[in-house]
């Protein structure tokens, strides 16, 4: 399958331990940044009730959704604790200060 | 195709049925649950730590919606079954829908006991069985009132210990000679008695009741004798039987409770009952470590798993009554062949009582040092010979080892793996030290959330701690019984708070750093509590880590459940204009926004505006004057009032042009909860002013002054916290109150909480009595809120954190 990568922005665009949202056909796309500069994305759905991810607290690489406080994995996109479900995880890639989102078909991008 | 299996009845034994199930085989079944509370399932042993105002409801929950969600289950809470037609296999819901099954569980659970005396249907007359009955009993009690328990069993001497917490003045009524008779010896009964009239209680034994009476609602109770006791509250406590009315309706064999064998399975073999409501080999139970047992045989027969049966259970019973340690267990009574080996320390009020038959331990009293408790039932249960540590039993395991003092933690290392820890959900010693290794547990809600240990009523939590001391060494650093604020610390809230005022740590990562976080960058939990802490510490100092903010503080709106937000404007003292009234509807119109809502603090709330269309709603309503209410935030809400003298008849004070000026004085503060205010003007008390944080009720000649009120999922009223004269005075006390429940009150830890765990009197004293601690706490606030008194929507709207409201990128296909 075929990976287009998508320019989004820059790091300093999402505050550390914060997140911004990416809008796309698919639904919202959450892009992460933790306190040490990692850059995640996952569709912007709590597995649980499908809460905004990207508004929740991040520490450390997990997220804690602001609607009923599951914490999410930024890693895998897994609940952490004795919760289950998953998130859908998507690929990303920092480069560069530039952060770019792997989608496998095409899409174009303008920012917002 | 799935079996169809119904429950009737949502509480601890049933639910505990499909938890087993769920490890058995969660996709035998398509399940059905019919509970009759309105409520999601709760612990039903602690009701009495919320009567007494020790845990909150939300506490004591234990499955909430989306555990039912998550395994499948289809949850009908409030909804009652009324009967069950066994030859359609279906059972009938109250409201005439018919269900069917192939397998049904009945777990129905009990009916508190109801003695047949006149005045027993009075309004104030209540028993003592589910929260419903709390909350009946919290609408009586306050200080000053009056309750007459009539039972001083286990549940009747939970009840008045609850009762009296809140300031009740409480008498128990008890039939027979000493209390808690069915677990405790007369020796243990006494000692029990007299501390419990140490506390304030009232205790009549050998007393019959003759009637309650009363004109239309229960005034008092009358006994045998003539002796007439006043009440403004009369709880029945007397027990409780089996509540077998459903089985024995449908022809299932039923005596006190519904006959069922040692498989769990009814007359009806595709019918099994489980809990208080069934009768087994003669006996029914009313404790929760039965039920337990009963649930895993059930849950193996509906799972068509190994022939697992029930043998009755040996049980075991603590008082939960903060502060009085009371243990007993098996057969004290007058066995001819048994033995006793007794232990008396007067001056301590020690009791302890070992019962023996043929060298094997039958029996077990302990009052004032329960500690060996775990032990003396394992040996119970066990039945083993202790003839070589007779003569040393009494004194525990440490004496026998040579005398030491006796070390708690070895005393844990010493158990056997069998060894129960948590009697109510039957979890030994073994499969909690597994559980701690294997899963690298931390702290005692790791191990409840994994094992269930100490998930019930919680008298064993001690243990676990010490589990995990012995378990994890040094690693578990937890000393005290102080809960940690969350699992990235060991640290109790306010011993955070004294060490960043001591240590004088500015910042996050300071404290986290100095203080030896387990995480790099802490949690949902800790982050705000620090924000906050550092926040009320350095005011105008500190720089407010956006990053810390639950969402709502950050975006200053309220996420919905569907990630839209509501926007609230002020209206000081819910005063509006016509103008104002016009600029909402506008931006109503503007925005399309989809619903709008006169809130309960006399607000109106305007519902569904998305993310980005914030800034811009924003400035139109600052347009008209209009600023942010602080609907989102943990700080003042809003001041309700009534129209007062101004317009009102009875009115005795301008309450609108005080609840104003209470409103403008304080908005903007941050505090560690949500804070509630109102000002009334007549004790007629239109504004509800005694069920808020703070509530101003106006009189002839002055302002009495109130704080502590709740009317959330428990309703308190306030306290009297003073009375003042002037309106000057209103502000100044109510700024001092802020200030002291800002700087001592733990991050969402609400006003009444606070004031119940350091009490009105400590209030008193810091507000009103000592009038430099009031001045000094007034002009703090004064000074904190110089900083934060900014219109947050303003800032934003003129650009202030606009990547907030904006997405990163839009992608197009």
């Amino acid at each position: 399958m075929k990976i287009d990568w998508i320019d989004v922005g820059v790091l300093e665009d999402i505050p550390a331990m914060g997140a911004r949202v990416v809008r796309s056909t698919d639904g919202d796309i959450a892009v992460f940044r933790t306190a040490d500069d990692g850059i995640f994305a996952l569709y912007d759905r709590c597995p649980h009730k499908g809460g905004p991810l990207s508004e929740g607290i991040v520490h450390g690489r997990s997220v804690t959704c602001p609607l009923h406080n599951w914490v999410i994995s930024l890693e895998t996109g897994a609940a952490e604790g004795p919760d289950h479900g998953c998130a859908s995880r998507i690929a990303v890639s920092l480069d560069q200060g530039r952060i770019r989102l792997g989608l496998s078909r095409a899409s174009r991008a303008a920012h917002g | 195709m799935r079996e169809k299996l119904v429950l009737i009845g949502n509480g601890m034994a049933g639910v505990r049925v499909l938890e087993e199930l769920v490890e058995r085989a969660p996709e035998k079944y398509d399940v059905t649950v019919f509970g009759a509370e309105p409520h999601p399932t709760y612990n039903r042993i602690m009701l009495s730590p919320v009567l007494a105002g020790e845990k909150r409801f939300d506490d004591i929950v234990t499955h909430d919606h989306t555990w039912y969600v998550g395994n499948g289950f289809a949850l009908h809470s409030g909804s009652r079954i009324d009967g069950i037609d066994r030859a359609a296999r279906e059972v009938v819901t109250s409201d005439g829908r018919r269900v069917p099954y192939d397998r049904l569980v009945i777990a129905t659970g009990s009916h508190p006991f109801i003695i047949p005396v006149p005045g027993k249907d009075l309004p104030g007359v209540v028993t003592f069985r589910d929260i419903a009955d709390v909350d009946a009993m919290l609408a009586e009690a306050g200080s000053g009132r009056r309750a007459v328990v009539i039972g001083g069993g286990l549940l009747g001497l939970e009840a008045a210990n609850g009762l009296l917490a809140r300031g009740m003045t409480v008498t128990v009524v008890h039939l027979m000679a000493t209390v808690m008779e069915r677990q405790l010896d007369d020796a243990a009964g006494y000692l029990l008695r007299r501390e419990l009239e140490r506390r304030g209680l009232a205790v009549i034994t050998e007393a019959n009741t003759e009637c309650i009476f009363g004109d239309g609602r229960a005034e008092g109770v009358r006994l045998k004798d003539g002796c007439e006791i006043p009440a403004d509250l009369v709880v029945m406590a007397v027990g409780i039987r089996p509540n077998a009315d459903l089985g024995r309706a449908a022809g299932l064999a039923a005596n006190r409770g519904i006959v069922v064998d040692d498989r769990m399975v009814t007359s009806d073999a595709a019918i099994l009952a489980v809990g208080e409501c069934v009768e087994h080999r003669g006996q029914s139970y009313g404790l929760v470590a039965p039920l337990y047992e009963m649930a895993k045989v059930a849950a193996d027969q509906l799972a068509g798993l190994g022939e697992s049966i029930y043998q009755g259970s040996v049980t075991s019973t603590k008082l939960k009554v903060t502060g009085i340690d009371v243990f007993s267990a098996g057969a004290f009574g007058t066995d001819k062949e048994a033995e006793d080996i007794v232990f008396r320390d007067a001056a301590r009020g020690i009791y302890k009582r070992i019962i023996l038959k043929e060298n094997r331990v039958i029996g077990a009293v302990l009052y004032g040092d329960t500690a060996d408790g775990a032990r003396l039932f394992q040996l119970l249960r066990s039945s083993e010979d202790v003839s070589a540590e007779r003569d040393t039993l009494i004194f525990g395991p440490a004496f026998a080892a040579g005398g030491a003092a006796p070390d708690p933690i070895e005393a844990v290392a010493a158990l056997s793996a069998d060894a129960e820890i948590c009697g109510c959900n039957g979890v030994c010693k073994g499969r909690i030290v597994a559980a701690i290794n294997t899963k690298g547990l931390q702290s005692v809600d790791d191990v409840r959330a994994h094992t269930k240990a100490s998930a019930s009523c919680g008298s064993c939590t001690g243990l676990v701690e010490k589990l995990l001391k012995c378990t994890l060494g040094d690693a578990f650093e937890q000393g005290s019984s102080v809960k940690p604020v969350c699992g990235c610390t060991t640290y109790g809230h306010d011993e955070i708070r004294k060490l960043i005022r001591a240590k004088e740590m500015r910042t996050i990562p300071e404290v986290m750093q100095d203080l030896g976080w387990k995480t790099a960058n802490g949690c949902s939990k800790c982050r705000p509590a620090l924000n906050y802490y550092l926040l009320c510490e350095y005011p105008g100092e500190y720089r407010d880590d956006a990053q810390s903010r639950f969402v709502n503080e950050r975006v200053h709106a309220n996420i919905q459940k569907d990630g839209t937000y509501s926007v609230v404007p002020r209206m000081w003292g819910g005063v509006t204009s016509a103008a104002e009234l016009r600029a909402i509807a506008d931006v109503v119109d503007r925005y399309n926004i989809p619903s709008v809502k006169v809130t309960g603090g006399q607000r109106i709330d305007l519902l569904g505006v998305k993310k980005d269309q914030l800034p811009a709603v924003w400035a139109d309503l600052n347009n008209a004057g209009l600023v942010s209410g602080h609907a989102y935030g943990k700080a003042l809400r809003t001041v309700k009032t009534c129209v007062g003298s101004e317009w009102c008849r009875f009115g005795t004070q301008d309450s609108t042009a005080m609840g104003i000026a209470l409103e403008r004085a304080t908005w903007g503060a941050w505090t560690p909860h949500k804070v509630k205010m109102a000002v009334s003007g007549c004790p007629r008390n239109c504004a509800e002013a005694t069920i808020k944080d703070f509530g101003v009720v106006a009189v002839e000649s002055g302002w009495e002054l109130h704080v502590g009120g709740a009317a959330g999922m428990h309703v308190r009223a306030t306290d009297l916290l003073c009375k003042v004269a002037t309106p000057a005075e209103v502000l100044e006390y109510c700024c001092a109150f802020l200030q002291l429940y800002r700087e001592e009150g733990r991050y969402l830890e609400r006003p009444w909480p606070w004031i119940e765990r350091v009490g009105v009197a400590y209030l008193q004293r810091r507000i009103v009595e000592d009038a430099t601690s009031r001045h000094a706490l007034h002009a703090r606030f004064r000074y904190a809120v110089s900083f934060t008194q900014k219109d947050p929507w303003a800032e934003r709207a003129a650009g202030v954190a606009a990547h907030e409201f904006a997405p990163l990128a839009e992608m197009r296909a």
